[in-house]
């Protein structure tokens, strides 16, 4: 921008003497402009996103910040505790366990609903029915899908209640309590709390599908599975990409949930990298090895963005 | 399957649809219909089992709010109560420290709605009317940051919203939601923009306007589709967020909905009803402006991921 304010150099501009200095001061403003549109948005974004990675990536590298006036630089030592710490090594593959997991289940209910909506084999207004009540969970805040979670999987709860009564288990599990069981019981709220955002998507995606692609495979004798994997699935492809790879950047950065119904435990068994941060910086006040740990997820989050950025880029 | 299903019934649907032809080619008729009949039906049973597995935790969750805290719990459980009544309601909706929560939330989501619309249709302007220097390096941050981990930035905002004087206030949550609402805002007035000929701004400026008021008059009032997908889903994601709110309030009359019911889950353990009518309470805006304005929850939610 400085190159702007300084005034063009006569010869870089071949007819520039001949220009009059209201038009050279039209272009100026011309080229200016944008800039002044975005300036608020940019304004917010230095402040607001640079000015706190910088800070983020300074605090890492101090003995201690925040709590100690005057910090000293340690290099890279933060780094080396936080990843030789047998807890983050638990918190990684959780992360993954409860990413894979979740984003795979994602996918394929929200294409298995998403297909039958889309069937054509019930009316449009029994659709506009299951469709409302298959975004539900999508419309809830995290603090209410953890209540209703917490209620069903109690171990008074209905859902001890129905699987009692089904004869599949024969004592009152303590799903969110119990080592066993607390890490897929978490994974199974997130999916059924995630599952809409990749049901409505791909609602879109098949709709959009133009239908003399099906009318020429059925010309070819295709049965209804050849149909989905030659026609469908192709034709869905950019989609499923985009949200697949969304979902596994926010999935690797779920803290709300956890943090509402097991907080990482019992145990650890349930702590990602997400809550691991968290209590380093706001229960042990550790905010040095906290920020060293946030600049690793920072930097897994930024290699998932990579490939993110890049399809979105090949799509336009 | 557009042209056969406004009608539910399987005889209407087969005369309209493409398997109408078949039936006319005789014999294997009878047979596509009954096929076409069990396809139907394992559609609507696997449709009902979705259901249930969306819908019930909600239900669930509404007929307990009603229930008394020692009911809620009772094995075997009851569906419908016998002492069916509203008191955990009443509780909540009269203690001002918990209105105050819903009172914040609004300020809070309804200021950031506001806000980001403002700053995005200027963003959005520039990047579909003109090409300059930085535009392709801006667009690449853009689209990365919707990847930035929250907890990565919760740190640092610690404390530059202390130094700022913006912790626990509205600015303070305001700024920081807009950090998270803009690009995906930007993104997506872009491409709206993006759909609207050049043509239309350039007969304004013939008119001697500025830039500026073909922003107004002329593109503003034509995007007021995605002005409202945008603004619904803002207000949704303020609304709805709960680290930043958890981390950067301090005090009561700062907190807002999600951190007030995590609260009611530290302090008495036990207020089970209440807990869950202050739920049903807090989705209640949601759910609302779902109903009234789902097309455009469905439009923002897909512009996304379908095309950017």
């Amino acid at each position: 921008m400085s190159r702007l304010n300084a005034p063009p150099p006569v010869t870089v501009e071949a007819p520039a003497p001949t220009v009059p200095p209201r038009g050279r001061r039209r272009r100026l403003r011309r080229h200016l402009t944008p800039y002044l549109y975005l300036a608020p948005t940019l304004a917010l974004m230095v402040l607001l996103m640079v000015v706190p990675i910088i800070m983020v990536v300074g605090y890492s590298v101090m003995d201690n910040v925040i709590t100690n006036q005057n910090p000293q630089p340690v290099g890279l030592e933060n780094y080396v505790e936080v990843v030789t710490d047998p807890v983050f090594h638990t918190a990684v593959r959780n992360t993954i366990y409860f990413t894979v997991v979740s984003v795979a289940a994602h996918l394929v209910l929200g294409l298995a609903f998403a297909l039958m909506l889309n069937s054509g084999l019930v009316s449009g207004r029994i659709r506009a029915v299951f469709r409302m009540i298959y975004v539900l969970p999508w419309l809830f805040t995290v603090a209410i899908i953890a209540v209703l979670w917490r209620l069903l999987l109690n171990p008074n709860g209905v859902i001890n209640y129905l699987l009692d009564v089904a004869g599949f288990i024969d004592s009152k599990v303590e799903w969110l309590a119990n080592p066993d069981t607390a890490l897929h019981a978490i994974t199974f709220i997130n999916i059924w709390a995630g599952y809409p955002f990749f049901m409505v998507s791909l609602l879109a995606g098949l709709q959009g599908i133009p239908k003399n692609l099906y009318e020429a495979a059925r010309v070819d004798g295709a049965g209804a599975a050849h149909q989905f994997w030659h026609v469908t699935i192709p034709q869905l492809k950019p989609i499923i990409i985009s949200m697949v790879l969304l979902d596994f950047i926010w999935t690797t950065q779920q803290f709300a949930l956890i943090w509402m119904t097991t907080g990482g435990g019992p145990i650890n068994v349930t702590e990602m990298l997400s809550t691991f941060t968290y209590k380093l910086a706001f229960s042990r006040y550790e905010f040095s090895l906290a920020s060293a740990s946030a600049v690793v997820v920072l930097a897994l989050s930024m290699i998932l963005a990579f490939f993110y950025v890049r399809h979105q880029k090949a799509r336009d | 399957m557009n042209q056969s299903n406004t009608r539910g019934s399987v005889g209407r649907d087969v005369t309209g649809g493409s398997v109408g032809r078949d039936v006319t080619a005789g014999s294997v008729g009878r047979d596509v219909i009954t096929r076409r009949g069990l396809k139907r039906a394992g559609v609507i049973l696997g449709l009902m089992f979705g259901a249930a597995f969306a819908g019930f935790p909600v239900v669930w969750m509404a007929l307990s709010s009603v229930k008394s805290n020692t009911e809620i719990f009772e094995f075997p459980p009851r569906i419908i109560t016998e002492n069916f009544s509203f008191d955990a309601y009443a509780t909540i909706l009269t203690d001002p420290v918990k209105l105050r929560f819903f009172f914040n939330s609004y300020v809070v989501g309804l200021s950031v709605t506001v806000l980001t619309l403002i700053l995005a249709v200027f963003a959005a302007y520039a990047f579909s009317r003109y090409d300059f220097p930085l535009k392709r390096l801006l667009n690449v941050v853009v689209i990365s940051v919707q990847a930035l981990p929250p907890i990565t930035l919760l740190i640092p905002y610690f404390g530059l919203m202390v130094t700022l004087g913006l912790y626990n206030t509205y600015p303070g949550l305001i700024f920081t939601y807009m950090v998270f609402t803009l690009p995906y805002a930007i993104i997506m007035m872009t491409g709206y923009f993006n759909t609207l000929p050049r043509e239309l701004d350039e007969a304004v400026k013939v008119d001697g306007a500025g830039p500026f008021s073909a922003l107004w008059r002329i593109l503003v009032p034509l995007s007021v589709p995605g002005l409202v997908s945008v603004g619904l889903y803002t207000f949704m994601i303020a609304w709805n967020e709960f680290l930043f709110a958890l981390t950067l309030t301090r005090t009561q009359d700062m907190r807002t909905v999600p951190i007030g019911i995590q609260l009611l889950m530290g302090q008495h353990s036990y207020e089970w009803n209440e807990m869950l009518a202050m739920s049903v309470l807090g989705c209640i805006p949601i759910l609302a402006l779902f109903l009234f304005f789902q097309r455009y929850f469905i439009g923002g939610m897909t512009a996304g991921a379908v095309k950017i």
